[in-house]
């Protein structure tokens, strides 16, 4: 188990590396200048020059990335924008906790809705519970996320009037006239509906499946045949078995989401990592980019390794190979 | 033309396990195969028995070299091709063919049945398209099928069918050796029937050589002229056939032919059955000296698991890898047991 | 009073391609303490018939009818908390593949413990006492210890003792056993059951025991009921069946055997394949592949009767006794291949 995790760990840092490479070959690809866009729109060239040298943007591209690199590894410090100066660390750490709220939030109620869905499915197959359910999904995947996120502003935040239509506001401190529990939750409840719509889809009819499988397997006919009720039946031979994968599915796509639900952030105007990815995208900001690329890879890293320790954890066939 | 078709000389096959952080490095290894030694003369059948395990499969595969050997020796009509290279054994593998078990998957879904069958002609490129169509039309029929049904697909056809076209496809290239991995293990008896006796006939016809793995005793004994019996990766006992189920020398080849149950009541419940305890072994520890010491009622401690078996000669052409093999047979299990000294060459 | 009757038991599926009728009229019986064997090929319908007796059939794909009388009470019409009851307590069975017929995930402690309080009030701890004394029983090594483990760390035949012990733990009157040594290999085929046979001593129950191989039945069964396309198409005592066999079909299943101790050049074949059970032939369900087959066979389904001089061996066939005699010569004789076929 050790051998497995420095290995993992070891695969971790090469991936890290790869990852913050290729974001910044992209970044020099691009024909744009953001010296130009740092000096402002009335610069003299000089003032574009001079920008460009303070941005260290006149200095050979692996030296860059060197650089990048050293600073991230001694000062642990992720740089300035380009565009604001602003330390780049405490931005992506003031918006990372507004994308966590919104995808803990949708975790929890689309697997509230998927689990129900996707079992009730399975065990009434073509029933009108399983046919209903399977037009959800469809639904479900088919729909644009921003477009569900619209409809749901127009109807429920603007002609109801029942939920504010955007914004954010902080778990624990006020600022701008909202914050707190209540104030929390009651802005997030759209943006948790929109978020979790497309994964209570996949979800659901992954766990149909699943569970259609394993009440087909060996060992439930076994159990049965010992004079087991339908209930325990369920309870202790299907759903142990059926909702394994579900386990790393879900760890693989929180560490994902936790990169930014670029979608409904955008559509409700929270500020959260995936707003600023798109924001320092369009103004080239690099030093930013590089920032949220870090982050959302390192949760990504995190997760899967919490993933396959939890799943080698709950299989015994894993643990105790 | 020499007698010996296929000569197979302490023939080794390990599957290496690793382990390591960034470099693999390799701890131990799964000896599937273990110095396994046999001949096969011309026009015969040698049948391979052994359980799961034994390693009869990966053996196969060796010969035919679908697997590389880790070491030994594969003679295959006086050239050795154990090490030669995939390019120069291309020419070499229309002359031995393979009949697989599970006839549902053996046989490509997508394909139709004339496509399969006459595949390895088209690469082989023995004859124009209309040429290859009329031998597979004549194979159809030689195996019992309707030539007509040239441009079905596998799963129109029936288990038993299905064995049939992989009987054809393998015969389509006129091969030396037919290399049949537990043909029959998946089909029903009756149709076990229609295909062992197709293999005979075919074997009387065309003067075929087979090579019949198995793990059913009654199936080998039916159709073999001498009989090779495995465990865990060695070989245990090769005779003539009417000798190794009348008179067996290896402990582990009277345990298996007491183990196989006899369509008779009466025969079958006076019978004494010699009964082995425990499991067969991982062929990764395999166990020390020989192989069948832990579960042989003829143990001797000191012996069987300190000193490598002979390998002794019984007449022409019986050999068994044993410290104390059978004086008589049959024996019951106290008989069994009861050996005393070795028995000298 | 035998200990299960059944009485023209009958199951269809329905399904997409239609009703596939998969035991159509099978009646039998089996007394207190004996070896009932139920002999046919895939796809004859003998494991269907004993997980209709069990009623482990999808209920909302299956159609039963007939008679399924254990100790006079009828489980074909038990109500399912009945059915439960009986599962597991009275009437236990073992599957083919011991690989996949134990949960991956629970321990064998538990899931022996499982099959004990689902039917008896007892603590966890004498659930686990009894579950290590049939651990034992059945020749597992360190039964306290290995309670404790998963499926996955044990052989094949380890955990089909395993299945064993589980099917055992209650004591019941009858277990069935369906195919439980297909899957491995014969040196443990013949662990197996020769445990069977000791258990059965030990506890008293009557066995069905469902498979292909003639030669298992031979070895234990009493009686013996060869099944062919859904039907029964004889019955009789062991010796009987394998001495004095009255049904071509029983001719061909005992000749197409190749045998330790006989030497016959050409074993007899049975031309075709079992028919499909969506749309059987009419008459009698062989008539396709017998090689004795005439006009009556074709239009008429044969009946199980007796054969004249013997109570208890029934066959289901049309040809007349003379022929059924030297047919069953020439087959003992090993010439019975010599027929073209």
């Amino acid at each position: 188990m050790f051998r497995y995790l420095i290995r993992r760990l070891l695969w971790a840092g090469v991936l890290f590396i790869a990852v913050t490479v290729v974001t910044y070959v992209i970044f020099f690809i691009i024909p744009a200048d953001p010296a130009r866009l740092a000096a402002g729109q009335r610069a003299t060239p000089d003032e574009i020059v001079r920008a460009r040298h303070f941005l260290g943007l006149d200095k050979p591209v692996p030296v860059q990335y060197a650089l990048f690199l050293k600073r991230l590894v001694i000062d642990h410090s992720l740089g300035h924008s380009f565009t604001n100066r602003q330390d780049v660390n405490k931005v992506v750490l003031t918006a990372a906790p507004v994308t966590a709220s919104l995808v803990f939030g949708g975790v929890i109620l689309w697997m509230m809705l998927a689990l129900p869905i996707g079992v009730l499915s399975a065990l009434r197959p073509r029933s009108l519970l399983d046919r209903g359910g399977m037009m959800f999904v469809l639904i479900g995947i088919s729909a644009p996320v921003f477009w569900v996120g619209l409809i749901l502003q127009y109807a429920i935040g603007f002609r109801l009037g029942w939920t504010p239509n955007s914004g954010y506001c902080d778990l624990l401190n006020t600022q701008g006239g909202c914050g707190g529990p209540a104030d929390w939750a009651y802005h997030l409840i759209l943006p948790w509906m929109t978020f979790a719509l497309l994964f209570a889809a996949i979800y659901a009819r992954m766990i149909r499946a699943n569970t259609m499988d394993t009440m087909n397997e060996d060992y439930v006919r076994t159990a049965r045949a010992k004079g087991a009720p339908e209930s325990q039946v369920l309870r202790s031979h299907v759903l142990r078995n059926a909702l394994l994968p579900v386990v790393t599915m879900l760890g693989m796509d929180i560490g994902i989401a936790l990169g930014g639900a670029i979608f409904t952030e955008t559509v409700f105007n929270l500020p959260g990592l995936g707003k600023l990815a798109v924001q320092s995208i369009s103004t080239f900001d690099l030093p930013m980019i590089e920032g949220v690329v870090v982050f959302t890879t390192l949760c990504i890293i995190v997760f899967n390794l919490i993933v396959d320790l939890l799943y080698a954890w709950i299989d015994p066939r894993i643990r105790l190979a | 033309m020499a007698e010996e078709l296929l000569v197979v000389e302490d023939l080794k096959k390990h599957f290496p396990i690793t382990r390591g952080i960034i470099f693999q490095k390799q701890i131990a290894a799964v000896k599937a195969v273990d110095g396994v030694s046999f001949t096969v003369n011309r026009g015969e059948t040698l049948g391979v028995v052994g359980e799961s395990g034994c390693g009869k499969s990966t053996m196969a595969r060796c010969v035919m070299r679908l697997l590389d050997p880790s070491g030994g020796k594969v003679i295959f009509d006086g050239r050795d091709i154990t090490n030669i290279s995939q390019a120069e054994m291309r020419p070499i593998r229309r002359e031995m063919m393979m009949i697989f078990q599970d006839p549902y998957a053996s046989l490509n879904p997508r394909k139709r049945v004339g496509f399969i069958i006459g595949e390895a002609l088209e690469v082989n490129k023995m004859g124009s398209g209309r040429e290859i169509k009329q031998r597979v039309q004549e194979l159809l029929d030689i195996v019992g099928l309707n030539p007509e049904h040239y441009n079905r697909f596998p799963h129109e056809f029936s288990g038993g069918q299905r064995q049939r076209i992989g009987v054809a496809r393998a015969l389509a290239v006129n091969p030396k050796l037919i290399v049949c991995d537990e043909p029959v293990s998946a089909l029903d008896v009756s149709v076990q029937a229609q295909i062992l006796n197709l293999l005979k006939d075919l074997q009387d016809e065309f003067n075929l050589t087979y090579v019949f793995i198995a793990h059913d005793l009654n199936v080998v004994r039916h159709i073999s002229n001498r009989v090779m019996v495995m465990y865990l990766g060695s070989v245990a006992e090769v005779a003539g056939r009417d000798q190794l189920y009348s008179a067996p020398k290896h402990p582990y080849t009277g345990a298996l032919l007491s183990a196989v149950p006899v369509p008779d009541p009466e025969l079958g419940r006076q019978r004494k059955r010699i009964v082995l305890e425990g499991d067969v072994p991982s062929p990764i520890n395999p166990p020390s000296a020989c192989r069948f010491h832990p579960r042989c009622p003829r143990f001797h401690e000191g012996v069987c698991d300190v000193v490598d078996p002979p390998v002794r000669e019984f007449g022409e052409d019986h050999a068994a890898t044993c410290h104390y093999p059978l004086e008589a047979w049959p024996l019951t299990d106290a008989q069994m047991r009861g050996a005393g000294e070795p028995v000298a060459s | 009073m035998a200990l299960l009757e059944v009485r023209d038991l009958t199951t269809h599926f329905r399904t997409d391609d239609g009703i596939v009728k998969a035991v159509d009229g099978v009646s039998f019986s089996i007394e207190k303490g004996k070896t009932l064997g139920i002999v046919g090929e895939s796809g004859c319908g003998k494991s269907v018939t004993c997980l209709t007796i069990m009623g482990l059939n999808p209920k909302k794909m299956t159609i039963s009818s007939g008679e399924a009388l254990f100790k006079g009470e009828d489980l074909l019409h038990a109500s399912s908390s009945r059915l439960r009851e009986i599962r597991g307590n009275d009437v236990a069975m073992i599957f083919q593949d011991p690989m996949t017929s134990l949960n991956p995930v629970h321990k064998i402690g538990d899931q022996l413990g499982e099959a004990i309080l689902l039917h008896r009030d007892v603590t966890k701890r004498q659930a686990r006492a009894r579950s290590a004394e049939l651990l034992k029983a059945v020749g597992i090594p360190h039964a306290e210890r290995r309670l404790d483990d998963y499926p996955h760390q044990f052989s094949g035949g380890m955990r089909q003792r395993v299945m064993i012990a589980m099917a055992l733990v209650n004591d019941p009157d009858l277990l069935i056993a369906d195919e439980p040594t297909t899957a491995l290999d014969v040196t443990t085929q013949a662990q197996i059951l020769n445990l069977l046979d000791r258990l059965q001593e030990e506890f008293g129950s009557a066995i069905i025991m469902i498979t292909h191989d003639l030669g298992v039945v031979a070895e234990i069964a009493d009686e013996v009921v060869v099944m062919y396309a859904a039907k029964v198409i004889e019955r009789a005592p062991v010796g009987d069946l394998f001495r004095k066999p009255r049904h071509p079909y029983t001719w061909g299943l005992l000749g197409s055997l190749p045998r330790l101790d006989t030497d016959t050049e050409r074993l007899v074949q049975i031309p075709g394949s079992p028919p499909s059970l969506l749309n059987p032939p009419a008459g009698c369900r062989f008539n396709p592949r017998c090689a004795y087959a005439f006009d009556r066979c074709r239009a008429e389904q044969p009946v199980l009767e007796p054969v004249p001089g013997e109570a208890e061996h029934l066959q289901a066939c049309f040809l007349d006794e003379e022929t059924k005699e030297r047919e069953n010569r020439r087959l003992q004789a090993g010439s019975l291949a010599e027929e073209a076929s």
